[in-house]
């Protein structure tokens, strides 16, 4: 592999709350590879959101890396104290796409404004130029008519156009890496699949690293070349996304995906984890789904599992892997994940029509 | 569809106009569908498409300008006695998306879990009621204890329970499920899902469900309407609608969910569905038969077209 864009070396983040600590991020490791687009998976609470904060120092005031090392451009980022030496990565050159449009544009300004304020603070350009670059990126982003539309209010667009303008606010700075957190969650299908495809024709026309935040492992499937899989602050499984949908090998993977009710056959029961994920608060001792897996042994409730690899591409952290560990199959719904997709989708329609 | 089926609910005409101010707005423009006893009816639609409004009109939160909602055979639209209204009630429950706001947060879960009951005296005695509560808490896999609780210390899995509970503590006959599981994770989806099916079973319910997610209906509802800004484009059973889409806005649906399967998704191509302005003179299109419970929004002139297209699609899937 080439030198990471971003490395990410041991953190460790924690929150206050009401005199409790909150470990939200426990000894997560991982390089970032340049122009590819890694997709971080798993539910609330796993900490996906934290762990991408971390790179732009948005954590919340009761938040901190208490361990570790983020390097970036030959900086530490973990050093940084104050906002002016962040305000030299943030936006610049790591930006963010949020979930919400609404929340994320400023409802007294018009769209014009909160685009050009970006070009104006961060390259310094005047108000004309950046004006022109504004009604610019907004055509790149797919905004027809983009000149009346500049002095319009965020209120006056849909929710798509506003993740929209969202996306050509980030990149007005030409960013190296856009971390998208759920960009698509608050749309609609058919616009989330206009959104995706907009992000990865931009991510070639500007040369930046993506890294998306999602639940949703169908549009995992959509956009990534390597899938990071969290629970309970950690990353449990990375490899490229054929490793994680073909070859998945830790059992949280395994009830994601078979849990997915596009895989569901009428009639049958659904797969479904039971438990809920555990309480952040508590220390966890051994593998953290331990409680909520079939097929957790005596060790997962006693020592961490450390990292197996399964090739060069593809790790897992589950005792399962241990040379000594009983061998057990994946759940059947997923053994063929690939056949099994096809026939579902190969009838006269065209539900993923190739 | 078969004709010997007991029509549950039937939808005829049905528009609902909003007001901003003195300008009217047309939510839902004519709408017709029938739901049989004990099938689950998926309407799929995108935001904006008048789904909700559908649903919030059949339990008479939304009054409507037109047309009339039957519900077996009686009216339950427009001016009703009391008695009739209570009737209406309690026989349609609704599962609400998103449990956080649903429940009243104030209120024990011993509370929400009853609310109905005590508003319709369905009960004996306290001990009655209490009974029936621990009851319906454990049906949706929760404990009794937890009646003291309140619906903050519950996850959003939990919370939705509740809220299953509440609506299964009536005994209805009907239930409305609007985007049930769309607020809950991943994880959860698929219990809540096995739950609603299971409930399904056991009392024979049926279900008209709500969502946006086409994979989630796929799995869930025996027929689909698909609405689109509010109108029904199409209605069929739900194999025939993934197997066969006909309506192009269907279609772009369909394209648009994402599947699990980075091989197949990655050779996808994106449809921009817009819809085509229609010649006046070829009349105001309805849903039309194109085959036995396959309906789809048409003019005359373009069933020919239609079938046309069937016939290609079902020789296609043949070769395969």
């Amino acid at each position: 592999m080439k030198d990471p864009i971003l490395s990410v070396k041991n953190i460790e983040v924690k929150f206050k709350v009401r005199d409790r600590v909150l470990t939200a991020i426990r000894n997560i490791s991982l390089d970032f590879e340049e122009h590819k687009v890694v997709a971080i998976v798993g539910e609330s609470g796993s900490g996906k959101s934290v762990f991408t904060k971390t790179f732009t120092g948005m954590l919340d005031l009761n938040g901190e890396v208490t361990q570790g090392e983020i390097w970036f451009e030959g900086k530490n980022l973990c050093e940084f104290k104050t906002d002016a030496e962040w305000e030299q990565i943030r936006g610049k050159k790591i930006a963010t796409v949020f979930q919400d449009p609404m929340t994320s544009l400023n409802p007294v300004r018009t769209i014009g404004y909160q685009i050009s304020e970006v070009i104006i603070k961060h390259q310094g350009k005047s108000k004309a130029e950046a004006k022109k670059e504004a009604i610019e990126l907004m055509e790149k982003v797919g905004i027809r008519d983009a000149e009346r539309r500049y002095d319009e209010y965020p209120f006056m667009y849909s929710g798509g156009m506003r993740q929209r303008i969202v996306i050509a606010i980030a990149l007005a700075c030409h960013p190296k890496i856009l971390i998208c957190d759920e960009p698509t969650t608050a749309l609609d299908v058919t616009i989330q699949a206009q959104i995706i495809k907009l992000i990865k024709d931009l991510a070639k026309e500007y040369d930046f690293t993506t890294i998306y935040i999602t639940h949703d492992l169908g549009v995992v499937a959509n956009v990534a070349d390597n899938v990071a899989v969290m629970y309970g602050g950690q990353i449990i499984e990375y490899g490229t996304v054929e490793d994680i949908f073909y070859d998945s090998r830790h059992p949280y993977t395994w009830g994601l995906l078979s849990s997915l009710p596009q895989l569901g056959l009428k009639g049958e029961k659904l797969f479904a984890i039971r438990g809920t994920p555990p309480s952040l608060f508590n220390k966890i001792q051994g593998d953290a789904f331990a409680p909520r897996s079939n097929y957790a042994m005596k060790i997962d409730f006693l020592k961490e599992p450390p990292v197996f690899h399964v090739s060069d591409t593809h790790w897992a952290k589950t005792w399962l892997l241990d040379p000594r560990a009983p061998k057990v199959e994946k759940p059947e719904a997923i053994r063929d994940l690939h056949e099994r997709m096809v026939e579902l989708t190969k009838k006269g329609g065209t539900y993923g029509k190739r | 569809m078969a004709n010997d089926k007991e029509v549950l609910l039937d939808v005829q005409d049905l528009e609902i106009t909003f007001y901003n101010g003195k300008t009217p707005f047309r939510a839902v423009k004519g709408v017709n569908f029938q739901i049989y006893k004990g099938e689950t009816f998926g309407l799929v639609g995108e935001s904006g498409s008048g789904k909700t409004t559908i649903g919030r009109a059949i339990i008479r939160l939304n009054p409507n300008s037109n047309g009339q909602i039957l519900y077996k055979g009686k009216r339950i639209d427009g001016k009703l006695t009391k008695s009739e209204k209570r009737e209406v009630v309690r026989n349609i429950q609704m599962i609400f998306q998103d449990p956080a706001a649903s429940l009243n947060e104030r209120a024990t879960i011993d509370y929400c879990v009853s609310e109905g009951l005590m508003n319709f005296h369905l009960y004996e005695d306290e001990a009655d009621r209490q009974r029936k509560v621990d009851e319906a808490l454990s049906s949706v896999g929760l404990l009794p204890e937890h009646k003291s609780r309140y619906p903050h210390e519950f996850s959003g899995g939990q919370r939705q329970r509740v809220g299953i509970a509440r609506a299964m503590i009536m005994e209805p006959e009907f239930i409305i499920a609007d985007e049930p599981i769309s607020a809950l994770d991943v994880s959860i989806r698929a219990q809540v899902l096995n739950l609603m099916n299971k409930f399904k079973e056991e009392r024979g319910l049926t279900y008209l469900f709500i969502a946006h997610d086409l994979s989630v209906v796929r799995y869930f509802a025996d027929r689909i309407g698909v609405i689109h800004n509010g109108e029904i484009v199409e209605i069929a059973p739900t194999e025939e609608l993934f197997s066969y889409p006909l309506h192009p806005y269907t279609l772009s649906l369909l394209q648009a969910v994402p599947m699990p399967d980075p091989v197949i998704e990655k050779q996808k191509e994106v449809i921009v569905y817009s819809e085509e302005p229609r010649d006046p003179a070829d009349g105001v299109p309805t849903l039309k038969e194109v085959r036995p419970g396959h309906f789809v929004f048409m003019t005359d002139n373009e069933m020919d077209g239609y079938q046309a297209k069937l016939a290609e699609m079902i020789k296609e899937a043949e070769k395969q």
